[in-house]
């Protein structure tokens, strides 16, 4: 069992934990940041949707080994003063539902909307398409990113 | 928590001219019961039976910081009752949304009907929750005219502060201790009118947006019970399989493995972490004994429902033609984003549970049963939690079940976890079905009558389903069973002359549970679809039909509403086609337009346009919330999800191949129109899903020319 060093939501962390062990039961786990959720364990569904060095990814398949050095974001790190725009938006818009799978869904919309920042509806399709919603919250959703891509325009706080 | 009824309760007139008798309850500061019983639709003229005084429907309690704590026998799994219930509570007892907090109760005998399901929330408890609030008011009004020595009728209250004319104000918090102690209210304690609400039916965000969108809000796995052991269960390939044989020498010296405990619906792992647990699952060596449905496959169970239709009843008198309409609808898993999950404590003789339950009696009971404890089921504590999603599903719970057994056998608290394809391939499924409907028309066209003959594999309905329809139905029921509740759910709103519908049980060994809707998924689904083919049998307009036949007036104005707002027979490109259709149930009404795009092969939602009477909506947002979600249902489920049956084994293992939509699949346009025809309160959370299936099938069905009648659409020809 290796110690993993890694920067987690702006602290570094330090962990034991076997190489192939997937971030997601490290987060969970072991150092108890519970917003990301299982919902699949196989990247198929996106609740677990979380920031490696900015870009989203999926901690339920990236295993803790050679995550060294780098910056892990998760919900939990998103708005360290108040409310990230997209979050802001997500409220605005009542979004959520029973809410399980709305970090991945936010976490998946902040990556999207720090590349392109006036994201169309074909953008948003194929950004989002990844992350399951069961409660069917994805016009919300679609307009909620719309709204948080004005706020961000507007200099309302930064991603 | 305290039950001392008083001798002189509260009688209050609510909506629909129902009674709640609602009661101080002995406590430090101010907490007011009311009482379940009277507060069901044709009860109101009934004696309450005897030992009801001691049934609760809910309580609320003014703390010495002014909070209001609500607590309901219900649970919150995304369908905004928190919400709804806390602006009422915060509507009648005049203080702010922010602050009323709603809690779910844990489960206790007392609750006459703890059951989260059938819609009935809000329409059990809007009544209760109102005058349990007024009274409330009353109570701390007059407890501040007694401080004062003024007239309780000179005061005023706002935002949780009783002021006099004097300019004197006085907070609830400060006031919550002496208004416990008031003997009776110096002032009204009626409801007020809904012409005077402030807040209810204002479009209003949920109480728990900023803890969901921060990553703070609970589930089961994400509690911090210490010293909780992750833990996965081993699976037999078929459902219902059972364990033959174990090797588990490689597993238990996998890095992190804690235990190994054989149960009867697997073999669980105990480890550190829920990745080690997963892993040493994989190398567990089991030899499994097959499952009971172990030789049927889709095409078997189809063929039973098929041979359980029977042959077709006479036709009426001067009966001229039939038609005939079959359709085939598939298992459903019902696919929570949350998997089956539960916490579990078990040690000397008593046991904790915490999970997402829409039943927790039940759960409590089935605990207390896998211990051995069937007598004192009350050493069983069962702590309801916020649950990602439910929809029928949660009325069962057999990961709370081999948590207790683990736990036991360990002696220390777990956190079990149901993977992914562990919830798709083991749950209880909405049943497949498959349907006959028979139309009869007569000389001119009449329709001389409908026959509808579904075969559908035995619903299992949880004990508390019997609580909830006898209150629903305002009689006793004997057992509840699939039948009792197909002849009290299933009714067609159309003057179709003599009209029967009936139900076959057919016996196949695959769980089941109900799903959103219940019946009315394939029922009432099926019913539309098949309106639309009488009206292009007899060559009118499926609107036109609708208008003529329909029996309800709701029913008509909603379809009036998206004909108009989806502006029903406007021209559109070939390929592309509208579908309406209606449904009157759980109180509400309403109806669905859906425009659908075929000319890729893969049908594509292009607009949905619903309106809705659900007499007064409490929360419009919230409301439009529970439609669209359920239309996304709809759409999943008719157009791709479905699940099948490889010789009794589940072959949908993730959201990969059960295809439920994706936002690339779902249209940005889905409008809900509120119409309202009265002041009862309607269920919404399964309101929205029958209609939307069929306008969808109906919409299809014009745009290519043929109707479907296989479930899934992209199932056909498979």
């Amino acid at each position: 069992m290796a110690a993993h060093q890694f920067i987690l939501n702006g602290q570094t962390v330090s962990v034991e934990a076997p190489e192939d062990l997937s971030l997601l039961w490290v987060l969970r786990d072991v150092l108890g940041v519970t917003g990301p959720k299982y919902g699949c364990g196989v990247g198929v569904c996106g609740a677990c949707t979380s920031h490696l060095d900015g870009e989203a990814f999926r901690p339920c398949i990236h295993p803790v080994g050679g995550l060294s050095g780098r910056e892990v974001v998760t919900i939990e790190g998103l708005g360290a003063q108040g409310l990230h725009p997209v979050q802001q938006a997500w409220v605005d818009e009542d979004v959520a539902q029973c809410g399980f799978c709305q970090p991945g869904q936010i976490m998946a919309a902040v990556a999207l909307l720090k590349k392109n920042a006036q994201p169309t509806d074909a953008d948003i399709d194929a950004a989002m398409s990844d992350n399951v919603c069961r409660c069917g919250t994805y016009v919300r959703i679609r307009a909620a990113i719309k709204r948080a891509a004005l706020l961000l325009r507007s200099g309302a706080g930064g991603g | 928590m305290a039950d001392t009824l008083e001798p002189d309760a509260t009688v209050s007139e609510g909506l629909d001219r129902r009674r709640f008798l609602t009661w101080v309850m002995a406590s430090p500061t101010l907490m007011i019961a009311a009482r379940l019983g009277l507060d069901v639709p044709e009860a109101e003229a009934a004696e309450p039976p005897e030992g009801a005084t001691t049934a609760l429907s809910l309580y609320l309690a003014v703390q010495t910081d002014g909070r209001v704590v609500t607590t309901l026998p219900r649970t919150e799994m995304g369908q905004g009752i928190t919400t709804a219930v806390a602006m009422l509570v915060a509507e009648e007892l005049d203080t702010a949304l922010d602050q009323v907090d709603v809690r779910s109760a844990g489960a206790d005998a007392r609750w006459a009907i703890q059951l989260t399901g059938l819609s009935s929330t809000m329409r059990f408890l809007t009544g209760p929750l109102r005058a349990a609030a007024a009274e409330a008011r009353a109570r701390l009004v007059t407890a501040a005219a007694l401080r004062w020595r003024v007239l309780a009728h000179t005061l005023a209250t706002s935002h949780g502060v009783v002021s006099a004319p004097d300019g004197r104000r006085a907070g609830y918090g400060e006031l919550a201790e002496d208004a416990a102690r008031v003997l009776l209210p110096a002032v009204s304690s009626q409801p007020r009118p809904v012409s005077r609400f402030k807040l209810v039916g204002q479009p209003t965000g949920r109480i728990d947006a900023r803890d969901i969108v921060t990553g703070a809000t609970r589930y089961a796995l994400d509690l911090d019970i210490p010293e909780a052991l992750p833990t996965v269960v081993a699976r037999p390939p078929t459902l219902r399989g059972t364990v033959q044989f174990v090797d588990d020498a490689s597993a238990r010296t996998m890095p992190g493995v804690v235990a190994v405990v054989p149960l009867g619906t697997g073999v669980a792992v105990v480890a550190r972490t829920f990745g080690q647990a997963l892993a040493a699952r994989a190398a567990l060596r089991i030899t499994w004994t097959p499952g009971p449905a172990s030789a049927l496959s889709d095409a078997d169970i189809r063929t039973r429902l098929r041979d359980g239709i029977g042959p077709r009843p006479l036709p009426p008198l001067f009966t001229t033609r039939t038609i005939e309409g079959r359709f085939d609808f598939p298992y459903l898993a019902h696919a929570t984003m949350e998997t089956q999950s539960c916490l579990a404590r078990v040690q000397a003789g008593q046991a904790e549970v915490w999970l997402g339950a829409q039943d927790p009696k039940y759960a409590q009971r089935e605990v207390a049963r896998a211990l051995g404890w069937e007598l004192t089921p009350w050493r069983v504590t069962v702590h309801t939690i916020r649950a990602g999603g439910g929809f029928g599903r949660r009325f069962f719970t057999e990961a709370a079940v081999e948590a207790a057994l683990v736990s036991r056998a360990i002696g220390r608290p777990v956190k079990l976890m149901w993977s992914r394809d562990d919830d798709m391939r083991h749950g209880h499924f909405r049943p497949a079905s498959h349907h006959r409907i028979l139309a009869y028309l007569g000389p001119g066209g009449r329709v001389l009558g409908w026959h509808h003959r579904a075969a559908i594999p035995t619903v299992e309905l949880p004990h508390g389903f019997g609580d909830a329809l006898t209150a629903l139905a305002g009689e006793v029921l004997p057992k509840v069973t699939s039948a009792v509740f197909f002849a009290l759910s299933q009714k067609l709103p159309y003057g179709f002359g003599w009209v029967s519908q009936e139900l076959r049980d057919v016996a196949i060994p695959i769980p089941t549970a109900s799903f959103r809707s219940v019946f009315t998924s394939q029922v009432g689904v099926s019913n539309e679809v098949f309106v639309d083919e009488l009206a292009r049998e007899l060559q009118v307009d499926p609107v036109a039909l609708r208008r003529e036949r329909l029996t309800s007036n709701r029913l008509k104005a909603v379809l009036d509403k998206v004909a108009t707002e989806g502006q029903w027979g406007r021209s559109l490109p070939p390929g592309v086609a509208q579908g309406v259709a209606v449904l009157e149930e759980w109180d509400s009404a309403i109806a669905h337009l859906v425009e659908v795009d075929v000319t890729g092969g893969t049908p594509r939602v292009l607009r949905i346009v619903i309106a809705a009477d659900v007499g007064l909506p409490i929360n419009p947002k919230g409301i439009e919330a529970q439609l669209q979600g359920a239309a996304v249902d709809a759409m999943s489920t008719t157009l791709s999800a479905g699940v099948h049956i490889d010789a009794g084994a589940v072959r949908e293992g993730s959201f990969a191949d059960y295809r439920w939509m994706r936002m690339k699949h779902v249209p940005s346009d889905i409008q809900v129109h509120l119409v309202r025809s009265d002041d009862r309160v309607g269920g919404v959370g399964e309101l929205g899903y029958p209609s939307a299936a069929a306008a969808l099938t109906n919409a299809i069905a014009r745009a290519r020319g043929s109707m479907p009648t296989r479930f899934p659409i992209l199932d056909e020809g498979v």
